[in-house]
């Protein structure tokens, strides 16, 4: 019976690639997200070590006007557990897609109740490190460092936010009336997504945290 | 406006959607939303001309008091902004809309309810942009908005907050369109409809489909960088705190240069349907003329720093820029030797559409040769920044660009609306608008040579540059004169032009198979496509120009059968894009007006809550 209502979707709406539009699209959306974020990074890049004053980064700065001691602002361990977690995420998200694939809808929910639970773990996590930075004396309006790092960081931060909705709202989907081979395409699409925030932080965590 | 030009007229039963003011706000209707991009782009086109019409007045002599300095700064910003992101991108915008299902043999485009939001979108985004003028402010830092130069500190007033928040929205609008056409192109196409037998307009929509999507995410980020700038306090364009003076221009000619050919693409995709059509001959060289596009399109991302000639990159960034400059001038020239091998030696019928076409190819030339002079860096020190650009620019937007709109507009009207626009009107727009055109834009070119730099409020006498102002005064007033011809022709044929029929040129391509104006589901059968040209004869279409329409001005259009009654499913329509659209954009006026947090929350839910609905609900009744 899922067979048959799954031919007569597909004939009904015929495409010339035999996928459906939102993949297609997605993959669109996903090119032009990578320039989006291709500049977004390039530009932090190219103001790396252009700060004229501090904190920085890596090395510590002494404010020559109060003589005090700025420690470097990035805390690689910390970031180094919620890269892992966002990393995790992408794991549940694909046990999530085979679960809807086969039509478990206990396994589906629970896979995508943990995305979500390990995106807003990361989210939690950004949180954090933006709150312990302001502390430490690093706004967005300090210096190039700051500029550059939390609008980078904070339109990651956004599109993760973004995830966890789109998951959370596929959850509710779910419990009302199940996912099933059918939503398998739409599951997808939305793994696409995920996959691709979870790639572009690999880059951001590389460029921004990692090089020194 | 409304009720005219509606899809075809309806004996089924009635639905609360399908007639009046409701029928376009709800519409998802890929034709609809093409007229409503065309009549919107068309009434910015008259507003940014009369824009000019207040410049070319001020500079007609020296000395020149019509306006003040500050108004003229805004006045050249909003031409130029208006121009290109108002007035001939969506016009573009309404013919990939109008085109790409009925070219490809679809039945709408891949998302209907996302195309209704950009068109929607575009409309708040220039109207916000504009509502500037009633508190004259109007955006005043020129349409590439050079930072630092626009960030708080030397711009403080509320001027380029308005440029920089309506560019933010008319770039979702693209971004949106962008997404939907590339899925509608690669994923529509009927049984047969292989890449390499599309109508070369879709090819080229294609092509600027990918553009708009690559390009816009980076002007999207310089303009969020500037925004927050402004708003926000942050560093990326101040100087003082370490910033790169040329980040600005870098970001935004990576956008910028694409954006050119966003904005000639179209045009040449639409000379490419109607040369051939009145030379009764096929495209010459098909293949050719869609592998240029691809390569245009691919070298138009590198040759963004040769607008940047002047601020002293280096000899090898300047060197290799102007190498990528002058190679993109090849599969340009390509392009227009294929026109001229398609009307050699072919049946020329100098219809309107005809003879802006070849206004095209001729003006477009012209340009572009100029253009290839500035691609040398000493050649371009000498004429950067003066009037000499200016006139190389227009001749390539206006003598390219909006010429090849123009034919479309008249080659497509008959499709659109199921009516004729006037010949001899359309030839007195063309000839007036050729005459005008040359008359205002080629002096331009001397009073640049000469030293008259862009920008200028008002110049001193015996400087030389008098008599070339004066005729580029009268030039633009023979334009408008003409634009004014076609804006008659254009309203009056809607309702009493002659009856257009299937296929009034005897055109080749596929839409001309279908009723004019086509019914909302397009095709009663999705057709199978077993060549380029469809609707000529294996052998080539017959040597005669054809009869066009001249008759039937007085009576109505014709009816079909209704999709219910043809057992066909169209999508809902809906106003939740609206509904979307209208939360974005108070958001957005929450952030100018006074940074009003409760009114960004407020319209940030609206959309919210209208996306989620829009998207929860199916596109088309269960069945």
């Amino acid at each position: 019976m899922a067979t048959a209502v799954a031919e007569h979707h597909a004939e009904h709406h015929y495409t010339s690639t035999g996928l459906p539009h939102t993949k297609i699209a997605i993959w669109a959306f996903i090119g032009s997200e990578c320039f989006f974020f291709a500049s977004l990074i390039s530009t932090y890049l190219i103001y790396k070590g252009r700060s004229v004053v501090g904190p920085f980064p890596h090395t510590p700065w002494t404010d020559p006007s109060t003589g005090h001691v700025y420690h470097p602002i990035l805390n690689i361990p910390v970031t180094s557990t919620s890269t892992f977690v966002l990393l995790m995420s992408s794991l549940a998200m694909v046990l999530a897609h085979a679960a809807v694939e086969r039509s478990d809808h206990k396994w589906s929910r629970i896979w995508l109740l943990t995305t979500a639970a390990l995106g807003a773990t990361f989210l939690g996590f950004q949180a954090f490190e933006f709150t312990s930075f302001v502390h430490e004396g690093l706004k967005i309006t300090t210096n190039l460092f700051g500029s550059t790092f939390f609008i980078t960081t904070g339109f990651h931060g956004a599109h993760v936010t973004a995830g966890v909705l789109w998951l959370i709202t596929m959850y509710f989907i779910d419990k009302k009336r199940g996912l099933g081979p059918r939503d398998a395409v739409n599951v997808d699409v939305m793994a696409l997504y995920w996959h691709f925030v979870d790639v572009v932080w690999v880059a951001i965590f590389t460029f921004l945290y990692l090089l020194q | 406006m409304a009720t005219t030009v509606a899809a075809p007229s309806v004996t089924g039963k009635a639905h609360k959607y399908e007639s009046g003011i409701w029928s376009w706000l709800a519409t998802t209707d890929h034709k609809r939303i093409g007229q409503l991009y065309m009549y919107t782009a068309i009434a910015w086109f008259v507003i940014g001309g009369i824009e000019a019409l207040f410049i070319r007045s001020q500079l007609y002599g020296p000395n020149g008091r019509l306006v003040s300095a500050d108004t003229y700064n805004q006045l050249f910003t909003m031409h130029g902004t208006t121009m290109i992101f108002m007035a001939i991108m969506p016009l573009s915008a309404a013919f990939f809309n109008l085109l790409i299902p009925l070219q490809i043999g679809a039945r709408d485009v891949a998302f209907p309810r996302l195309n209704a939001f950009s068109y929607w979108v575009f409309l708040a985004g220039s109207v916000f942009m504009n509502v500037s003028w009633l508190i004259h402010a109007a955006p005043d830092g020129g349409w590439f908005a050079y930072a630092p130069l626009n960030t708080r500190q030397f711009n403080p007033g509320v001027n380029m907050d308005f440029w920089v928040i309506g560019l933010q929205i008319l770039g979702l609008s693209s971004l949106a369109a962008g997404f939907n056409f590339v899925t509608t192109i690669i994923n529509m196409r009927a049984p047969g409809m292989h890449f390499m037998r599309m109508p070369v307009f879709t090819w080229a929509a294609f092509v600027t489909q990918f553009l708009i999507i690559l390009a816009f995410p980076i002007i999207t980020v310089a303009v969020t960088f500037l925004l927050f700038d402004r708003f926000f306090g942050t560093n990326f364009y101040e100087i003082a705190a370490g910033a790169d003076p040329l980040l600005w221009q870098h970001l935004f000619w990576l956008f910028g240069h694409p954006e050119v050919y966003i904005l000639i693409l179209p045009a040449f995709g639409l000379v490419s349907e109607v040369l051939p059509t009145f030379s009764r001959k096929p495209l010459f060289g098909y293949p050719v003329m869609v592998y240029s596009l691809i390569l245009i399109a691919f070298l138009g991302f590198g040759v963004w720093a040769h607008h940047m000639f002047a601020v002293g990159m280096g000899p090898v960034a300047d060197s290799i820029f102007s190498v990528t400059t002058m190679l993109i001038a090849i599969p340009t020239g390509v392009k227009i030797f294929n026109w001229l091998g398609t009307m050699w030696g072919g049946n020329l019928s100098f219809k309107t559409p005809m003879l802006f076409g070849i206004g095209l190819v001729g003006l477009f030339t012209i340009g572009g040769i100029s253009g290839v002079m500035h691609s040398s860096p000493p050649s371009d020190l000498m004429q950067t920044d003066s009037y000499f650009i200016v006139a190389h620019f227009h001749y390539v937007l206006f003598g390219g660009s909006m010429m090849g709109l123009f034919a479309g507009v008249y080659y497509y009207f008959p499709k659109m609306t199921g009516r004729m626009m006037s010949e001899p009107l359309g030839k007195w727009h063309f000839w007036l608008t050729f005459i005008g055109m040359n008359l205002a834009f080629f002096p331009m070119h001397f009073a640049g040579l000469n030293g008259m730099p862009r920008r200028i409020w008002s110049y001193d006498a015996n400087q030389g540059w008098d008599f070339d102002n004066h005729l580029s005064t009268y030039g633009a007033f023979i334009i408008a004169f003409a634009t004014a011809i076609f804006l008659y022709n254009f309203l009056r044929s809607r309702g009493h032009g002659a009856l257009a029929g299937n296929n009034p040129w005897d055109a080749p391509t596929i839409e001309w198979s279908m009723p004019s104006p086509p019914p909302d589901y397009n095709y009663a059968k999705i057709p199978t496509v077993t060549s380029r040209y469809p609707m000529w004869p294996q052998q080539g279409p017959t040597p005669l120009s054809p009869p066009v329409p001249t008759a039937g001005g007085d009576q109505p259009l014709p009816t079909y059968q209704t999709a219910e009654q043809l057992g066909i499913h169209m999508p809902t329509p809906t106003i939740k894009p609206l509904l979307a659209t209208m939360g974005l954009t108070l958001a957005f006026v929450g952030l100018i007006w006074h940074r009003q947090i409760p009114i960004i929350l407020l319209g940030g839910a609206i959309f919210i809550v209208s996306l989620y609905a829009w998207v929860l609900t199916p596109l088309e009744p269960e069945h």
